[in-house]
């Protein structure tokens, strides 16, 4: 990586700093390194972008677009606030951009069955989609614990052809999801294709997800640039495993005036031990093929994470995102459950979008920072989901029967 | 390097023309108390050599026997060095049996490498065997393993190509371990042809002695793999000893005595295949 450039990462063996890599079983191996090598070509193939293009304008909807938000922006009387509004894809979520491009990795190498692992069903339902897009057999693995919070994104994906496997080992949540998902693909090597759902796992997964994904904040960039004429001052995004976060940040690491935040899921509180920070509160170590910070214990056993939100229960974190901790030029703060929520009603009444819980977290910071901050101080946040799927968690918590 | 307990182990299998035995049991299962006593009972129960699993949450390459134990010795309070510790309980009986510690890195890293690899030499472990760290990320514990003295032991599996082999035996010692399907432990089992087949080809590539592992279950399996590999390790199987032996969820006498049986069963088998 050079000196003067937040960008350049990873190196060609998946490193950001000490953190990424590729720790996986030797039978994953090398179909690791063919991935890698599909990849990297199609990286540098134009007709494979012309397709993911293509794909994301007819079928995905982009460019999403750039909203002011103007009600909220006087409610809190601060800085200016716009939404980048990826909840308004094809299928509710930022999720999409990945698995389109990933169904075409996957029909590069020929493989004849996908799998993926999902929290909050949004992966899940976007692996599903393009599966019954590009007519391939699709098995999501979910905790049985996210299969009650998300009950309206398992029938999605049962309608959408796909087979939705309960998991009940562990926290019953993405961590073991996604434990599931690979010990599927140990099986089933040969034939599979797993399309991980954030910007972490083995090497190259950070890096194709993060490409996926960056069409987000290239978009955002020049819309921003389009109604402001300027670069916008602070950025922000929620982070589960940090896939929507890393792809509005990246294409604007190496502009130095930008202000970029991190909004991990605090759950019931820091101090409670209850939550989903893995940054705020955990410490490097190494899990699904990657190095980077997890929630863990002094014997280095995984902690399980907790949030409202099934997208950020998650122990760990993308190591882009680690390494950018690190550096020192993304900060990563967090929002509770309670503070989720109270942004996710206030976002629904004053603006008529209804957020899902993730971005909700995002909103929740916005919330914070935005009434002490000038008039010419703009904030764009990625509402990277829709609620829909929420209404059900949102209303128990809020004690309402549905 | 120097001679080992397990190239001392191995030598003398060949010496006695027969396959030994490896026999995986997960550290802390069904508790620390019961666990060492297994452990050390391993050895007069025919095994020759002791794998010990390193307890982990996610087990990621483990079928639900396996991820089941390593649960248990978890909740019964396992840490990492409560495996070192079962270690030195078991080396008071014995310091001929190969001791080899097997799981994953998350634990050995928050330990710490040097310190580690420092206590485990000073227990007297023999060997490790790490199923996440391939050999792309040997800087991280496999080079500093084999300047501490212990071997390297290194997983091959139906996946690992010719073109591949050499750097996966690379710095590779002790023995090679086949694994025989590609999938998770405690599930079926490849044919004995398949495996024939894959351990001559692993023999093109390497001197080391290979062990042939996942999905036997049996003393009948057993003595077919002996007939073509110079070691056989059986794990799921005694792992789902010790659960039966569980009274509501309880570790038992019996936990311990129904492993050692099988153990003894199953050695039985092996040490008659080639007769
Ligand atoms: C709407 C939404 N946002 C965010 C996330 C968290 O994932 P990531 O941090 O990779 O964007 C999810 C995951 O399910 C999601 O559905």
């Amino acid at each position: 990586m050079t000196d003067n450039s937040y960008s350049q990462g990873p190196d060609q063996d998946g490193h950001f700093g000490i953190y990424g890599g590729r720790y996986v079983a030797e039978t994953l191996m090398p179909l690791v390194l063919d991935l890698d090598r599909t990849w990297q070509e199609a990286r540098g193939d134009p007709a494979f972008w012309e397709e993911f293009h293509s794909l994301g304008k007819d079928y995905i909807g982009r460019p999403s677009p750039l909203y002011f938000a103007e009600r909220l922006t006087r409610h809190l009387g601060g800085a200016r606030i716009y939404f980048k509004r990826d909840e308004l894809n094809h299928t509710g979520s930022h999720k999409i951009n990945n698995t389109v491009g990933q169904i075409l990795l996957a029909r590069r190498m020929g493989k004849t069955r996908i799998i993926a692992e999902t929290g909050a069903g949004q992966h899940g339902v976007a692996t599903a989609t393009v599966c019954a897009r590009y007519d391939l057999p699709c098995v999501v693995y979910m905790g049985t614990k996210d299969v009650e919070r998300q009950a309206p994104n398992v029938y999605r994906m049962e309608l959408l052809g796909a087979e939705v496997r309960h998991v009940t080992s562990g926290s019953r949540s993405l961590k073991d999801a996604l434990n599931e998902a690979l010990r599927d693909w140990v099986t089933n090597v040969e034939s599979t294709f797993y399309i991980i759902g954030t910007v972490a796992g083995p090497h190259p997964y950070p890096e194709l997800v993060r490409e996926f994904q960056a069409i987000i904040g290239r978009e955002a960039k020049a819309q921003l640039m389009a109604v402001e004429g300027r670069l916008p001052d602070t950025i922000v995004a929620c982070i589960g495993g940090g896939s929507n976060a890393m792809g509005l940040f990246h294409p604007f690491l190496d502009d130095r005036t930008v202000e970029i935040i991190g909004v991990e899921a605090a759950g019931r509180g820091i101090k409670s031990g209850e939550h989903a920070a893995s940054i705020t509160g955990g410490r490097p170590g190494v899990l699904h093929g990657n190095r980077t910070y997890l929630l863990q214990d002094d014997d280095g056993q995984i902690i399980e994470a907790h949030s409202i939100s099934a997208g950020l229960d998650y122990p760990g974190i993308g190591p882009e995102h680690a390494w950018l901790a690190d550096q020192g030029r993304v900060s990563y703060v967090s929002a509770t459950d309670d503070e989720a929520l109270e942004a996710f009603r206030l976002c629904s009444r004053l603006e008529g979008i209804i957020p899902a819980l993730e971005p909700a977290h995002a909103l929740a910071h916005v919330m914070k920072i935005a009434p002490a901050l000038p008039n010419d101080h703009v904030i764009c946040m990625n509402m990277c989901g829709r609620g829909d799927k929420d209404v059900f968690t949102v209303a128990q918590a809020l004690g309402v029967n549905l | 390097m120097s001679e080992t307990r397990i190239d001392r182990r191995f030598a003398d299998l060949a010496r006695q023309r027969r396959a030994g035995l490896a026999a995986f049991v997960t550290a802390g299962d069904p508790d620390p108390h019961l666990s060492a006593r297994l452990v050390s009972g391993l050895p007069e129960a025919g095994a020759d050599i002791i794998e010990i699993g390193m307890p982990f949450t996610d087990p990621m390459a483990d079928g639900p026997v396996i991820q089941a134990s390593s649960q248990r010795a978890l909740k019964a309070g396992m840490t990492l060095t409560g495996t070192i510790d079962i270690v030195r309980q078991a080396r008071r009986h014995d310091d001929d049996t190969p001791i080899v510690l097997m799981g994953y890195y998350n634990p050995i890293y928050s330990y710490g490498t040097g310190a580690f690899l420092r206590d485990a030499v000073d227990a007297g472990v023999d060997g490790l065997i790490l199923v996440d760290l391939p050999s792309e990320e040997d800087r991280e514990l496999c080079l500093p393993a084999v300047e501490a003295g212990l071997n390297w032991i290194r997983l091959a599996t139906p996946t690992t190509d010719s073109k591949r082999l050499p750097n996966v035996l690379s710095h590779a010692s002790g023995f090679v371990y086949y694994v025989s399907i590609t999938g998770i432990t405690g599930t079926h089992a490849a044919t004995r042809q398949t495996i024939a087949s894959a351990v001559d080809r692993l023999r093109r590539h390497t001197d080391l002695p290979v062990a042939v592992g996942f999905g036997i279950r049996n003393g009948e399996q057993a003595a077919g793999i002996a007939r073509i590999a110079d070691a056989v390790v059986v794990g799921s199987a005694f792992c789902q000893a010790v659960a039966d032996g569980l009274d509501d969820g309880k570790g038992t006498d019996s936990c311990v005595d129904n492993a050692l049986t099988l153990c003894e069963a199953i050695s039985h088998d092996v040490r008659k295949a080639r007769a």
